[in-house]
């Protein structure tokens, strides 16, 4: 039984300074599946998934969860494009999540060793998050945003500043962590790693969800020739 | 130049002798400024978190006046502390004037505002970046706060010594609210002063020189003891 799903969003937007951002945006979620937010740049998705997590505020419209609304972000966990290092070790950033939510010390710290493991960070537990690389970082963010369990994963191009190899670690964390259950919702720059890891696709534009479809549908066959366009590495303005 | 070498070898001998009365102005020196530091923290270091984390209406102004408090003129500060202290004032009941309890509230006053502000623009910079992780994973205010005092300890101890400097060398309120006062209220500062009026120079530069050592030997031993600069540490 999701705590999430189905999610339906009634026109919601952002603005910043008066300005739209996004939307307003109208969609309806299942809760399974991993939606890739792709578009050019400045299209607005960043700010989409800030706004469906509830980070940006929302100017007009509803997003409604199958739940409460402050009940809804619980369940929830965001991994940004920059990844955010707490100043502490591996381990105490892992654990951090746990203990706001009031797991004993000994406990979380346990799990986070755990979650480390899981994600090939295990022998830098005591390691200053701070110096790990770029793709060691990311891979960080990625346990400490899992460590709770949520429902709803948005990623913001966590892959955008890796290689390819760190990229495909990332990857096959995201489909193993798809295949048990947990909604992802990610944005992306990179055509291959959408066709890879999506289900659906909501192709964005002007700061509107221009197309919204299976990605099985989405990519052999798109729908407005913006889409087309746009998948065929064409500018899209 | 030869009060500088006569109070540097005086200062000598006044460390190597062990002088009693040296010890104890040591001792109630650093015992008044650290007891005055340790409250001052425990008031100004959450201020400044919490003026890092928290929008309200008046904060930019508060911020103003909590940045120009840091030039509060100790003597002002002392002559208030004295008012309320004295006999006929309203916490004149309590008899702490000339006391090292009224010294320490002068001294709390004086630094508070000066490391709550440098604690404020370290936590400011490092509110900036958690601030979308902390409210993503729905931190309350009080776990942001203690958060970023946590994470932004080494930068808060700057702001800690900052204030043990400015409380170690004070010498205006301390002297109003305690008086100089033999064996109960002379310490390093007010024995320097007194030892300049009474025209022994070298025993009041031999006092400084110790004053001066004692200010960097704590220093160091902070920052030995709390592992600063060392390799990958924050």
């Amino acid at each position: 039984m999701s705590n999430l799903f189905p999610l339906s969003v009634e026109g919601a937007l952002t603005r910043r300074r008066g300005r739209v951002l996004v939307g307003p945006v109208d969609l309806k979620l299942d809760p399974t599946g991993t939606t890739m937010v792709i578009g050019p740049n400045g299209a607005g998705k960043t700010s989409l998934l800030r706004m469906l997590h509830g980070i940006a505020r929302l100017g007009a419209g509803r997003i409604n969860w199958a739940c409460e609304e402050h009940e809804a972000q619980r369940h929830q966990a965001f991994v940004f494009q920059q990844p955010v290092m707490m100043r502490r070790t591996v381990q105490d950033n892992l654990a951090y999540p746990l203990r706001l939510s009031g797991v004993k010390r000994a406990e979380a710290r346990d799990r986070a060793a755990v979650w480390a493991g899981k994600v090939g960070l295990g022998a830098m537990l005591t390691r200053q998050a701070t110096v790990l690389s770029g793709g060691e970082r990311q891979k960080l963010a990625i346990a400490r945003a899992l460590i709770r369990d949520p429902e709803l994963l948005f990623l913001d191009e966590p892959c955008s500043s890796l290689d390819g190899r760190a990229t495909r670690e990332i990857e096959e964390i995201l489909h193993g962590v798809a295949e048990v259950g947990t909604r992802i919702i990610m944005s992306t720059h990179d055509m291959g790693q959408a066709r890879r890891l999506g289900t659906e696709v909501a192709f964005l534009l002007h700061g509107k969800v221009h197309e919204f479809a299976a990605a099985d549908t989405f990519f052999p066959a798109p729908a407005t020739a913006q889409a087309r366009a746009f998948l065929n590495g064409d500018i899209v303005e | 130049m030869s009060d500088l070498l006569e109070g540097a070898l005086q200062a000598f001998w006044l460390v190597f002798g062990r002088d009693p009365v040296l010890i104890e102005i040591s001792l109630r020196s650093l015992r008044v400024t650290l007891t005055a530091l340790l409250v001052a923290c425990v008031i100004a270091l959450p201020l400044g978190a919490y003026l890092a984390v928290r929008r309200f209406r008046l904060r930019r102004y508060v911020i103003a006046v909590l940045n120009a408090l840091m030039g509060l003129p100790p003597v002002v500060v002392g002559l208030i502390v004295y008012v309320f202290l004295s006999r006929s004032g309203p916490l004149g009941v309590l008899g702490l004037l000339f006391t090292p309890t009224a010294m320490i509230i002068a001294q709390v006053i004086i630094i508070v505002p000066l490391i709550a502000s440098i604690a404020h623009q370290a936590l400011r910079e490092l509110w900036s970046d958690y601030h979308d992780l902390l409210i993503s994973m729905n931190a309350s205010q009080g776990q942001r706060i203690r958060a970023l005092l946590w994470d932004g300890r080494r930068a808060l101890l700057t702001a800690a010594l900052a204030g043990f400097g400015r409380g170690i060398g004070e010498v205006g309120a301390i002297m109003v609210v305690g008086g100089n006062i033999d064996h109960l209220t002379r310490v390093l500062t007010t024995a320097i002063a007194l030892e300049t009026g009474k025209g022994e120079f070298a025993l009041a530069l031999a006092l400084g020189f110790i004053l001066i050592a004692i200010a960097i030997g704590v220093n160091l031993a902070i920052h030995m003891l709390s592992g600063t600069e060392r390799e990958g540490r924050w």
